[in-house]
């Protein structure tokens, strides 16, 4: 990537037009997810349950964990543009680190699941819930490796605030993963 | 010369600070909510709002929608209503809405 944008018809940096269409496409795609888990709720003919199965008060925590992800990111985001070396790379090292708690917490969640007899084939209820929240988690694992990525270029020295740009691009991707989750929790977990 | 996003460096961390304190007491009535049966009647409409001011304050102050430029909200409003209308859709098609009567 050039430290420099080139002019552009719109005015704006290509890329980032280019991440919130991504993020435009991707609103369908989870979008169908939820309305899929939402259509076949309450359908299964087998156990568990969602009210049988699903722990709020650890979900709870991992989405605060998520939030709190955001915040970090977007505080990496404003060390990296004032030029802040040192802070750039503690809050890109928070926002990847509490994603990978996140992503810990999903895994315990499953395992779990999976040990109190929820399985991707159990029931609709299974299929739909592992297949939302997968894909979600897939989204997680994806942000956490770019934010690694932007780690690395750091210490490299090629991440100054002439890159700033690239930091705000993958800071949108990691927040609207982040608001995915902020919906899927109200609707998967808390209106079960 | 293309145009850089310059409203993010002018928010300060106080109000990044803020907006992730009002996200949290907002998560946490979610939950108090939720184990409240004094709310079970009108429980979706509540979590819904709840959630949606989330996603808001996200968007607006996080991705800096508030101060971009208003491209991105077209590209992102437009994908979201329309998802918004096939879940909508589907939910009708396949019964769990019923127009004048109660869901399924």
């Amino acid at each position: 990537m050039s430290a420099v944008a080139h002019p552009t018809s719109t005015g704006l940096d290509n890329r980032k037009v280019a991440m919130w269409t991504f993020i435009g496409s991707e609103c369908l795609l989870f979008g169908s997810l939820i309305s899929t888990y939402l259509v076949y709720q309450g359908r299964s003919v087998t156990g568990p349950t969602p009210q049988e199965i699903l722990d709020i008060p650890l979900t709870s925590i991992s989405t605060f964990v998520l939030l709190m992800s955001s915040l970090a990111m977007v505080l990496a985001l404003a060390a990296v543009t004032r030029g802040d070396r040192l802070w750039s790379r503690v809050w890109i090292f928070a926002t990847a680190a509490l994603g990978a708690v996140f992503l810990g917490f999903q895994a315990y969640e499953f395992t779990h699941f999976v040990h109190e007899g929820l399985t991707i084939k159990t029931s609709l209820f299974g299929s739909t819930f592992f297949v939302l929240t997968g894909t979600h988690g897939a989204h997680v694992a994806v942000g956490v490796l770019l934010l690694l990525t932007l780690l690395v270029r750091s210490f490299q020295g090629k991440l100054g605030s002439d890159k700033a740009m690239v930091v705000e691009i993958t800071g949108l991707y990691w927040h609207f993963v982040d608001v995915v989750w902020i919906v899927i929790f109200t609707v998967v977990y808390l209106l079960s | 010369m293309t145009e850089t996003n310059t409203e993010h460096t002018h928010t300060s961390t106080g109000t990044y600070v803020t907006i992730a304190a009002v996200l949290t007491v907002i998560t946490l009535v979610e939950v108090g909510v939720f184990y409240v049966p004094a709310f079970e009647s009108f429980l979706a409409p509540v979590l819904l709002t709840l959630s949606a001011a989330k996603f808001i304050l996200v968007v607006m102050f996080y991705m800096h929608l508030k101060g971009d430029h208003p491209l991105f909200t077209v590209i992102l409003t437009v994908p979201l209503l329309i998802a918004f209308g096939v879940a909508v859709a589907l939910l009708f098609l396949f019964g769990v809405f019923v127009l004048g009567g109660s869901a399924v």
